[in-house]
């Protein structure tokens, strides 16, 4: 088990990947002689070439159709989208063609395409640099969507994703390529379904996903430390499909169930795990549920405003204290 | 060109208007449902380019006026009319409809309905065998509306950086929709239009099949031969309405009968008939022969052929089974 930061992981799993399947390609702006704008690609230029490492024009729509149109002929590419303010202008060829082709072709052509992409709010970027999109492509039918927490999910994620015949958009964090994790030195496959019990508890069940189960992480860490209350984080790792069973498992055990999600609370994750929970569990619960989302506001630029808009952690410890009535 | 090639196009493009034709039947019968797009006026493009090129070997993709375009990679027409009747048999299994016509095994790549969206699809299908290294090239038909997305413009730029093996057919029928494209595009040839991208171009009489082919052949020629893209421009006209929704109250009865006098089956059958290949009578027992295969062969099958079930209305959303999803990939 080797320490190693996010942007590592998902470059070692490209490096893997391409070595293994020389159909497996990656292509994005600046991905290629630049080694990407968050080093998920660095070195593979020299190593595979330009006509794998491909470094594109800036079309986002046009560039991510061409990677669809490749792996109706074998290829397997892995595009980059370099925020995910920017696949806004890829939803045609990603919803569109990608997610909906096996369907509307009766099973004859398959769009194998990763969609990898930084989302989130990062630091003073401005409204049009700090979108959250996991929940435009999470009701997409014939799109799955992961996103990971940590490197080791990065890492084996991006593995299966690549090998899995689905379309799959991984939506990662851009505050989250440095952060350091456990990656174990074999090779291994992330399940693209399911969840995963960050970390046990039997009083409440906080439900994240990215960067938002660190939140949690913390929030149940000051919780146990300083009010008696320990709670269960589970990391919602893929959002399409969500893991109606393990939702329903962990309220079942907890009784009570509180979202936190760094998107805007309309049609989102925190809704519909809502929807889940009362849909598969409703009488276990002891509460009702309760989300933590951001403000529904563009992000502003200025430094308070912006932090203001975003929950953290203590914002999950004050909506659980409020619901144990403390 | 030899009389029984030019007998041959002359029957496909037959075929493709009587077929058409029985389509519109049916939509008025309410067999087809849906937005349904007709080929007539135009079957000199897709008969005439998939003749200069390899039907089955290469890659072809288009828009949602698609029916001839499958047929000529090699469909069966019944599996299209079948499609277009909702039917489990239908190309598509019924999923897909007139617009979106799919015939893998034959290489016809789909139809979409999305103006303009099928443009990097095309270059992706290059790009797929540039690097699986095959003499296939990917054929890309869409309309002259089209080449006002961004689409267009983004994918001739990626299309002629990489180099890739594809031809784009524009069959430029000066319409989109009821838009006439004077009113719409500021440049009326669009083959001008790709000039910004450093890419062969060149533009022909979309009525005039031997016209069509011989450009093609240069297309195909050019681009199979490893000297990256090319555009195609081809002139033509469509005589029904853009769809079956459409009155076409946009156009001059003048406008419409000056194309009806270069209908390209009219076109190839006086000259098969001035060069003495072929009589009045033998094309309209042609004509009738077709018409009975339609009627006797491909309506049935159609009609008779079952709905999908209701129980599969989740198949095909994802891969039928996936290893990777579940934890079972080691
Ligand atoms: C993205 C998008 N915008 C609008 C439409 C509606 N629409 C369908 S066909 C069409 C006109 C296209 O004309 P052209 O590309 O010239 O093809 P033609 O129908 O003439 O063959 C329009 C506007 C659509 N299907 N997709
Ligand atoms: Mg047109």
């Amino acid at each position: 088990m080797a320490e190693m930061m996010f942007w590592e992981a998902v470059r070692r799993a490209h490096d893997e990947e391409m070595a293994r399947d020389p159909m497996v390609i990656c292509m994005g702006e600046d991905i290629g002689v630049a080694g990407g704008t968050y080093k998920a690609t660095r070195g593979l230029f020299d190593k595979y070439g330009p006509e794998r490492v491909i470094d594109t024009p800036i079309s986002e729509n046009s560039f991510s159709g061409l990677a669809i149109g490749a792996a109706f002929c074998g290829v397997r590419p892995i595009v980059e989208i370099m925020s995910v303010n920017f696949a806004w202008l890829a939803t045609d060829q990603i919803i569109n063609t990608a997610a909906k082709v096996r369907y509307m072709s009766g099973g004859q052509l398959e769009a194998p395409v990763v969609f990898r992409s930084p989302g989130g709010t990062a630091h003073q970027l401005g409204a049009q640099h700090s979108a959250r999109m996991e929940k435009v492509f999470m009701g997409i039918a014939g799109l799955r969507v992961v996103t990971p927490s940590n490197p080791k999910q990065a890492y084996g994620l991006l593995k299966s994703a690549v090998r899995c015949n689905d379309p799959v958009f991984i939506n990662e964090h851009e505050l989250m390529y440095n952060m350091k994790g456990e990656v174990p030195d074999e090779e291994f496959f992330h399940p693209l379904e399911g969840s995963e019990v960050a970390r046990p508890g039997r009083d409440i069940t906080l439900f994240g996903y990215n960067i938002s189960v660190h939140w949690c992480l913390q929030a149940a860490d000051i919780l146990s430390k300083q009010h008696g209350i320990e709670a269960e984080v589970v990391d919602l790792y893929s959002l399409n499909p969500l893991d109606r069973a393990g939702i329903a498992a962990s309220v079942s055990k907890t009784h009570r169930a509180l979202i936190a999600e760094e998107a805007e609370a309309p049609v989102g994750v925190g809704s519909e795990v809502m929807a889940i929970i009362n849909e598969e569990c409703f009488f276990e619960l002891d509460a009702p549920p309760v989300r933590v989302s951001a403000v529904n506001v563009p992000i502003p630029y200025n430094h308070t405003l912006e932090k203001a808009a975003i929950p953290n952690a203590k914002d999950v410890v004050a909506a659980v204290l409020k619901m144990f009535g403390k | 060109m030899i009389a029984a090639e030019k007998k041959r196009l002359l029957r496909k493009m037959l075929f493709a208007r009587r077929f058409e034709e029985r389509c519109y039947e049916a939509y008025v019968e309410r067999k087809i449902g849906g937005f349904l797009h007709l080929y007539p006026g135009q079957e000199a493009c897709a008969i005439g380019v998939m003749a200069a090129a390899r039907p089955g070997h290469d890659y072809v993709i288009t828009g949602y006026r698609d029916h001839v375009h499958a047929i000529e990679c090699g469909s069966d027409p019944k599996e299209v009319m079948a499609e277009l009747y909702g039917k489990e048999t239908g190309s598509s299994k019924g999923r897909g409809g007139s617009m979106h016509i799919f015939d893998a095994k034959h290489r016809f790549m789909g139809g979409y309905a999305l103006v303009g969206g099928p443009f990097p699809l095309a270059a992706g299908m290059a790009k797929g065998i540039k690097m699986r290294g095959g003499d296939e090239i990917a054929i890309c038909f869409l309309g002259d509306a089209a080449n006002n997305q961004g689409t267009f413009h983004e994918t001739m730029n990626m299309a002629s950086v990489w180099q890739l093996p594809v031809l784009f057919v524009c069959e430029n029928n000066l319409y989109g929709i009821g838009t006439a494209i004077e009113r719409s595009t500021a440049e009326l040839d669009q083959y001008k239009r790709v000039c910004g991208y450093n890419m062969a171009a060149a533009c022909t009489d979309g009525q005039d099949i031997e016209q069509v082919i011989q450009a093609a052949t240069t297309a195909v020629d050019h681009v199979r031969s490893g000297k990256g893209p090319y555009f195609l421009e081809l002139k033509t006209y469509r005589y029904r309405g853009h769809s079956m929704s459409d009155a076409g109250s946009y156009r001059t009865k003048e406008e419409q009968e000056l194309w009806a006098k270069r209908d390209p089956i009219n076109l190839l059958r006086d000259r098969l008939i001035e060069e003495k290949e072929m009589t009045l009578a033998d094309f309209e027992a042609l004509d009738k022969e077709l018409m009975a295969e339609i009627e006797n062969e491909i309506i049935p099958f159609a009609e008779n052929s079952p709905e999908p079930k209701v129980e599969d209305l989740e198949k095909y959303v994802l891969a039928e089974h996936c290893p990777y999803a579940k934890g079972e990939a080691h």
